[in-house]
């Protein structure tokens, strides 16, 4: 009995969850292929299936582990450069599923490694030391990749910080133009392979949060001074989440830069940061059904105004300020709640029963 | 015989009046404390503070409040690095360790304000507790496979059986904020004898219970130490349990220890009575 409750909560997450995806895939799938779809819609795809696998990163980091971290976009930039250097890398004649992958993965274990780097020093902090250092690391990210000039010729890579005239190309082409960011990169994102890595980011944390780590790591966030008395080590667990979190922020990037030609390294600054943020915050600490609805809701959001041009933002911020305020209400939590315990206590009452039972014959 | 003497005088040398019971005197203690002392900033919180707790003894540390009790606890886990002394667990030094690893030496406690993990369940706390022994590595955390289903099962388990010791089986799956007092005072032992410790101790166990709830408790931590053979240390201001299942006792007052030995000897000695009855009398006032 017990058993059963305790599988179906953790079930009904991932139930809700696949399916969502599973729901929306099935539907926007065969419409894009038959051309459905504007092109103004399905250009909104990608980045919505990267946003989401980075708002379910950025949840495991914020929601699970507690620990606020302003830098995030620094991962999906490193991600997105390490991923566009990769494929441009390989050898033309792969396959284009073949080459997304393997810039997907290289991103994703760039950013862990830069996650290692910058965790040992930083996890150690608390609160909001931690939330402005990984700040700055953001903005240090943003402005080493400003000044990098990397192209490839038949010699191989070419680095420079200075100027693309100093890489000395032999022909070949640029990867890496300074301030423009990457350039003439293969478009080889598709939404197949968007929704195949919010699975994968999915299957990796709605996993991780049930078992014997992310019990530790919850436990640490709940009550880090009972969590050190039962033996558990804080440094190797939050470094843990830390650095899987980073790894699909990585991923992420990678999937978002192979949708553009061209990318720069200021589309992953401190806003960007935020913005993702409030999507975890708006879709609930810990809650990755929510996270996945308030990210696909906001990004929609201010494509659809864009018809009031200036009021644009404006607008935006507004709906914001409302919808945080109306979830956070306390009267609206408490309907809420009282709802929930009444549909709770109405299917609970056979179990309760049951467990009481099962007390008296043991 | 002789060798017996012997033992006795090299293993439990520190107090005059050692608070070891017979069965352990030639065991090395589990717990042993030299000369232990606290500063903060000038107060001096502990000092000469040298005990020694049997491998199965029931012990108790008393005092008024402020004593520094609970200072003790923080020193005997590591949570504060002692400004002098030393602490030996099962024989060996824990200087420099983490609480953390102290805890996997062989020492567990609960707080005297409960410190569960209050959203997850009661099962999951238990599961919390037993970390170290689950062997799960983060591969099979995040793919479910590779001795995953094996593992959990076995921690689940264990997990159940604990609260079946403490009779809280049908609470498994409620949120462990959400229990009445008195059971998440029993979740915060189940969840400390999660990590299979040499001593257990515990603050302030009774704090708040009522007459009934008090003599449950005083059988379990009788039946704690009978179960699973291990030492419990209790910080209690409540006489009546103290003088009941202590075979030790340790009386401190502005952290210096002011006297130690059975309950016996601790009732009729002149010195307690004046500093620990006086004090909590003025202590009551205050409250
Ligand atoms: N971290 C700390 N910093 C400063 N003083 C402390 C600290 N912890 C305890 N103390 C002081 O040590 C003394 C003993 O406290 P405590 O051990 O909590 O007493 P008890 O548990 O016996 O009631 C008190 O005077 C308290 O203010
Ligand atoms: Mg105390």
């Amino acid at each position: 009995m017990n058993k059963l409750k305790n599988l179906s909560k953790y079930a009904a997450t991932n139930i809700k969850c696949y399916g969502m995806v599973i729901v929306a895939f099935a539907v926007l799938y065969p419409m894009l292929q038959a051309g459905l779809i504007s092109n103004k819609v399905s250009g909104l795809l990608i980045p919505i299936c990267a946003y989401i696998v980075m708002a379910i990163s950025l949840n495991l980091a914020v929601g699970f582990l507690g620990e606020l971290s302003l830098g995030h976009a620094g991962f999906m930039s490193v991600g997105a450069f390490s991923g566009v250097i990769t494929i441009a890398c390989l050898n033309d004649g792969m396959p284009a599923p073949v080459k997304l992958l393997i810039a997907i993965i290289v991103g994703g274990i760039l950013a862990g490694i830069l996650g290692l780097v910058i965790g040992i020093p930083v996890i150690r902090l608390r609160g909001d030391y931690l939330a402005i250092v990984t700040l700055a690391f953001g903005e240090i990210i943003k402005n080493i990749i400003n000044c990098l000039y990397i192209g490839i010729d038949d010699a191989g890579l070419h680095f420079s910080m200075k100027s693309a005239n100093d890489l000395n190309l032999a022909g070949g082409k640029m990867i890496l133009n300074g301030p423009q960011g990457a350039v003439g990169i293969e478009k080889i994102s598709t939404f197949l392979a968007g929704v195949l890595l919010v699975v994968f980011a999915l299957f990796v944390v709605l996993n991780l949060v049930n078992s014997k780590t992310g019990r530790a790591v919850t436990a640490i966030r709940d009550n880090r001074i009972a969590a050190e008395s039962v033996g558990i080590n804080i440094t190797k667990y939050k470094l843990t989440a830390f650095i899987v979190s980073a790894v699909i922020a990585g991923m992420a990037g990678a999937l978002y830069a192979m949708n553009f030609s061209t990318i720069a390294a200021k589309k992953f600054d401190f806003n960007t940061s935020i913005l993702i943020l409030v999507f975890v915050v708006l879709g609930g600490m810990g809650n990755i059904p929510g996270t996945i609805i308030a990210t696909t809701l906001l990004y929609i959001l201010p494509e659809m105004l864009r018809q009031f041009s200036d009021f644009r933002m404006l607008i935006y911020a507004v709906v914001l300020i409302a919808v945080m305020l109306a979830t956070n209400n306390a009267r609206l939590k408490d309907l809420r709640a009282r709802v929930s315990a009444k549909l709770k206590t109405h299917k609970g009452l056979n179990a309760e029963s049951g467990g009481k039972g099962d007390v008296s014959n043991g | 015989m002789c060798q017996m003497a012997e033992n006795k005088d090299r293993m439990v040398p520190l107090p005059s009046k050692s608070i070891v019971p017979e069965r352990d005197v030639d065991k090395t203690p589990i717990l042993e404390t030299h000369h232990l002392g606290i500063d903060f900033g000038g107060l001096t919180a502990v000092d000469e503070l040298s005990i020694a707790v049997g491998r199965t003894e029931i012990a108790g540390l008393i005092g008024p409040n402020g004593a520094g009790k609970t200072t003790v606890f923080n020193l005997l886990t590591n949570v504060y690095a002692p400004t002098r002394g030393t602490i030996m667990l099962d024989g060996k030094s824990t200087a420099r360790k983490t609480t953390d690893q102290v805890n996997r030496m062989g020492i567990a406690r609960t707080f005297q304000n409960i410190r569960l993990f209050g959203k997850m369940s009661v099962l999951d706390n238990v599961k919390v507790g037993l970390h170290n022994s689950i062997n799960q590595p983060l591969v099979s955390s995040i793919t479910r496979l590779f001795g995953y289903s094996s593992s959990e099962k076995k921690a689940r388990d264990e997990a159940m059986e604990l609260l079946a010791f403490f009779k809280m089986e049908d609470m498994a799956n409620k949120e462990a904020g959400s229990l009445p007092y008195g059971a998440q005072r029993r979740l915060e032992i189940a969840r400390a004898l999660a990590t299979h410790p040499g001593i257990i101790l515990l603050d302030e166990p009774a704090a708040g219970m009522n007459p009934s709830e008090t003599s449950e408790l005083m059988e379990n931590i009788r039946r704690i130490r009978d179960n699973f053979s291990i030492a419990v240390m209790l910080i209690e201001h409540d006489m009546n349990l103290v003088m009941n299942i202590c075979e030790g006792i340790c009386v401190l007052d502005h952290g210096r220890v002011i006297a130690k030995g059975s309950p016996e000897e601790i009732k009729s000695n002149p010195k307690v009575i004046e500093a620990y009855l006086g004090k909590k009398k003025e202590a009551n006032r205050d409250e």
